[in-house]
């Protein structure tokens, strides 16, 4: 039995660049996500139209600029240069403030400014709208206060909880180890199954006297462990570069992952028992397994805008509740009293993947 | 020029001759775009609320009515306590609460300055910032409603008003922006991988071997790999193109013949890529793994789903050496905006240059001796 | 024999991989016409030497001249006048015989009509005719491999390597396997084949046998077994290989 794990293990260390892709992988998508993919959004080019060039105007342009959202790009002279400059691509938005802007204030007469944004990217067009607006409202308010005493105001006190900084990060990492636990639980092991397959080993192992558990063992206990590794260097990488520690139980943490470590090491087996090649079960795992689990677990995109079908089957997705396990313990401390259900789902999928590829298993050998 | 003939002959037969290919080729890509365009969205359509309201005047009230008066707000839940609110939040039950202070009422009247906390979940980070940008920005239209009812004077406008207006996309339908981007990835997907597993395949099976002993010359073979694959991401593109109009309704506003002919360059780059991983893999999985490692980062920072104005300096070098990023920025501006071949031609140029490097690599990379 | 055009002239050819030398200092020549077989147990480095002859790898040293042209200066020249078989199945499967021949006669630049008439000409030769759509998956090995041999010399080589060709394959077939290459023989295409089997070494004109990197043995198969005091080739092998 040990001869045959280490077997196993010379066979998947040999193959040095898959190894450096396997532990690569981790540590290039966690800094990445850290260091460089984010939906904030900064030093957004801005044009600027000042058809009045007063004070007034100078002194919103003076805020809109010092916010950090935005950087001058151009000053423009005419209307028609807006098209020009958006259909290069070189402003994201563009304000227009009408002549003759600050008389019109102090008239009252509603002076108004223009805020033209490029909305085919519309999720920036919208918070860029909206930082605008709400500095000059910002403005306005503080003016009406100065020039027309009158003080009203409400203080907003705004707090963000388990991500005062709001980094992109913290919502990454929980996706990051999903997806990785997966990849190297399910992928890798319905490929390496089916190769034993393709290539006539898995019948030499099946007519020698290890028992079939103990053949399946032997194929997973490795994977197991690369998948624990690499775990463990994400939360490293986690605790140690972007400040974000486990608030909940590491132990319970490291007991869920195993959870689904064993539901996907499940899957694979699973896999492996359809596909004949290593091709397909690598399309099979590509197709079923990591594009839903990349898209509708919620990792990346929100799954309560999704149309309600999709909403349905994010709901088989396995991954879908195991994110919710990781960020209740790493991010919001909470036991298992907070996610006991989701928790359950796991185990009876499990339970039933393994049921499945043991049924699968026996009649292929029968 | 004849020999190049006979093996595209022979490369098309194969890859219509496998029954496994055909779905992956035309069907999974159908499949990719009409759920992708679905999924791959961070618009937030509706935060879950919860109120904390220790006031109960009317005030609150007409603050509270703000608020799910909004198509952005669905009020789920007003509790009594800030703790029960927090408690939702940690379970997932709610998106943000807002707690508005005892005497809210008679703070803004009397001493003319009240206060409200608001506390969003901010796990995902940046839907975070929008959630508590839109909260701030309610606030602070009630604030000036109250300012205006106070001051009959002020009354009719307010001294600044701001008009957005949304070009290119003014229901801003978050699809509209995503189908250019995807349609993109898509191409890439069947371009990165069925370029990457072909040639490894005849060397998985030992026909490359054959090959090898025949003087056929390393750019007729490379090339007779690349062409069929080119062909097929471009009928791809065209397939995609056509759903984006009849499905989605989003036609290509600038000129169709100028985007085939960039995703023409862009995808020598791509197979070209390809076809260098699978002259490195020895096996059909290692040359999987590659390609999918630099689909990754490829991906991730092209702009696709995250704008490139945000990422770090850095990042924004490197994204020079990024072929995705260029295609999408400019597969977006002709389909949505019509730009023209002037407003992207440098990045054409940067993208054909990257082609014949690429392909030369790749000519290079083969080797016929072992 | 010396009267025969030179095919194969190999002199001092070595191959090295780092420390381990796998050709030391081959010498012989391979005459039009002729069938030699190429011996040695494995590892003996038969395999490097043919990869070398059909310019699918570079000598270390020596040179190596193959229908008229240095293989190491101008491989695509040699590859022209060659035909090879590896060991490896190396037809495609999931292409029809059809399919098959007219791609490697298309790769050799043949005519679309010389393709035609060549396909149609061995077909017949092989009693094969009714296979011409089949795709070659669904075709037993031994006719498999006899295809193989004939996309090979489909273009008329001077002469054609096989690489251990009927490995795998039953008695009867391997038969009409070795009536192929002597009629392929007699039309003056040189053969020079490897194999494990010492009957087959009995077919060959002149056999040369490898051990550990050198040839240790060349001649015709009556006068190895006169100068090993053999009866029959698998005794010499023997005898040599100790």
């Amino acid at each position: 039995m040990w001869a045959f794990i280490k077997k196993e293990f010379f066979h998947i260390f040999r193959d040095y660049r898959s190894m450096v892709i396997l532990f690569g992988m981790p540590v290039v998508m966690v800094l990445l996500f850290g260091f460089a993919i984010t939906n904030d959004i900064n030093n957004a080019r801005v044009g600027i139209l000042d058809h009045s060039k007063d004070v007034v105007t100078r002194e919103i342009i003076q805020k809109l600029l010092s916010s950090g959202y935005f950087k001058l790009e151009a000053y423009l002279e005419s209307n028609e240069e807006i098209r020009r400059l958006f259909e290069q691509g070189r402003v994201k938005e563009v304000v227009v403030f009408e002549p003759d802007f600050a008389r019109k204030m102090e008239e009252r007469r509603g002076a108004s400014v223009q805020v033209i944004l490029d909305a085919s990217e519309p999720n920036t067009a919208n918070m860029l709208s909206s930082y605008t607006t709400g500095i000059i409202n910002t403005y306005t308010l503080r003016h009406m206060k100065q020039q027309m005493k009158i003080p009203v105001s409400i203080q907003v006190e705004s707090r963000m909880m388990y991500n005062p900084e709001a980094k992109s990060v913290y919502m990454f990492v929980p996706g990051v180890i999903t997806i990785l636990l997966m990849l190297v639980s399910a992928m890798m092991t319905s490929i390496s199954i089916t190769r034993e397959k393709e290539q006539g080993t898995m019948e030499a192992l099946l007519v020698s006297p290890l028992r079939p558990v103990q053949i399946i063992l032997g194929k997973v206990v490795p994977y197991v462990l690369l998948s624990f590794i690499n775990l463990i260097v994400i939360l490293l990488l986690a605790r140690y570069v972007f400040l974000m520690p486990v608030q909940g139980s590491l132990p319970l943490l490291l007991g869920e992952s195993l959870l689904f470590i064993m539901m996907s090491l499940a899957l694979g087996i699973l896999i492996s028992t359809v596909s004949k090649t290593q091709q397909q079960a690598m399309l099979l795992s590509m197709f079923a397994l990591m594009l839903p689990t990349i898209l509708l677990s919620g990792f990346i995109f929100p799954v309560e805008n999704m149309p309600l079908i999709l909403q349905w089957i994010s709901h088989l997705m396995p991954s879908k509740w195991f994110i919710v396990i990781v960020k209740s313990i790493m991010l919001k401390g909470t036991g298992l009293a907070y996610f006991w259900k989701e928790t359950l789902i796991i185990l009876v999928m499990t339970l039933f993947f393994v049921g499945l590829s043991v049924k699968k298993f026996k009649i292929r050998l029968g | 020029m004849r020999k190049l003939l006979y093996i595209l002959q022979k490369e098309f037969t194969q890859v219509f001759r496998d029954k496994a290919m055909l779905p992956i080729i035309f069907i999974v890509p159908v499949m990719q775009l009409l759920v992708l365009s679905y999924t791959a969205t961070f618009e937030i359509k509706q935060v879950r609320l919860v109120v904390v309201d220790h006031d109960h005047t009317p005030e609150s009230r007409a603050l509270i009515t703000k608020f799910s008066g909004s198509s952005f707000y669905k009020v789920t839940d007003q509790v009594e306590q800030y703790d029960r609110a927090a408690d939702l939040i940690k379970r997932g039950k709610a998106d943000q609460f807002i707690v508005i202070e005892p005497q809210f009422a008679r703070n803004l009247v009397i001493e003319q300055n009240a206060n409200i906390q608001v506390i969003t979940d901010a796990i995902n980070g940046s839907a975070a910032s929008l959630m508590s940008a839109y909260a701030i920005s309610i606030i602070g239209d009630y604030n000036r409603e109250i300012i205006v009812g106070m001051t009959p004077l002020a009354g009719q406008a307010l001294p600044i008003s701001v008009q957005p207006s949304f070009w290119y996309n003014p229901e801003l339908n978050y699809i509209t922006y995503m189908v250019p981007g995807i349609l993109v990835l898509l191409v890439t997907i069947i371009g990165l991988f069925l370029g990457s597993m072909n040639l490894v395949k005849e060397k998985e099976i030992g026909t490359i071997e054959q090959i090898n002993v025949t003087p056929i010359k390393k750019y007729q073979f490379i090339a007779g790999k690349l062409i069929p694959f080119w062909v097929i991401a471009n009928v791809d593109l065209a397939i995609g193109l056509l759903l984006a109009f009849f499905v989605f309704n989003i036609p290509v506003i600038g000129s169709v013949g100028l985007l085939f002919g960039v995703a023409s360059i862009y995808l020598v780059a791509i197979l070209s890529i390809g076809l260098v991983i699978s002259t490195l893999a020895n096996t059909m999985q290692q040359a999987m793994f590659i390609s999918w490692f630099f689909l990754v980062i490829f991906i991730l920072m092209s702009g696709l789903f995250t704008p490139i104005e945000s990422m770090p300096h850095w990042a924004q070098i490197l994204d020079y050496a990024n072929p995705v990023a260029y295609f999408i920025k400019i597969n977006r501006m002709i389909m949505l905006k019509g730009s023209g071949w002037s407003d992207i031609q440098s990045e054409v140029v940067i993208l054909a240059g990257y082609a014949v490097l690429l392909f030369t690599f790749s000519i290079w990379r083969y080797r016929k001796t072992v | 024999m010396n009267n025969r055009k030179k095919i194969i002239g190999v002199s001092h050819l070595v191959k090295k991989f780092g420390n381990f030398t796998a050709n030391d200092d081959l010498n012989f020549e391979v005459f039009k016409g002729e069938i030699f077989g190429f011996l040695g147990a494995n590892g003996a480095g038969k395999t490097t030497a043919i990869k070398i002859l059909c310019g699918l790898s570079s000598p270390t040293s020596g040179t190596v001249m193959v229908a008229g042209w240095d293989v190491g200066k101008f491989p695509d020249r040699v590859k022209e006048r060659i035909g090879y078989m590896s060991q490896r199945f190396s037809l495609y499967n999931d292409l029809t015989v059809k399919e098959n021949f007219r791609f490697y006669g298309g790769i050799y630049g043949l005519s679309a009509s010389a393709i035609k008439e060549r396909t149609a000409y061995f077909l017949k030769k092989l009693e094969m005719e009714q296979t011409r759509d089949v795709v070659l998956s669904k075709i037993p090995l031994g006719w498999k491999q006899k295809l193989a041999f004939s996309v090979a010399i489909m273009h008329d080589p001077q002469v054609v390597f096989l690489d251990e060709p009927t490995g795998g394959v039953d008695p009867i077939t391997r038969r009409q396997f070795w009536e192929l290459i002597y009629e392929t023989a007699h039309q003056g295409t040189t053969v020079f084949v490897t194999t494990h089997y010492m009957d087959e070494a009995e077919y060959c004109e002149r056999v040369s046998i490898m051990a550990e990197g050198r040839i240790v043995a060349l001649g015709t198969p009556a006068q190895m077994k006169e100068n090993y005091n053999a009866r029959t080739m698998n005794e010499v092998f023997v005898k040599i290989a100790r």
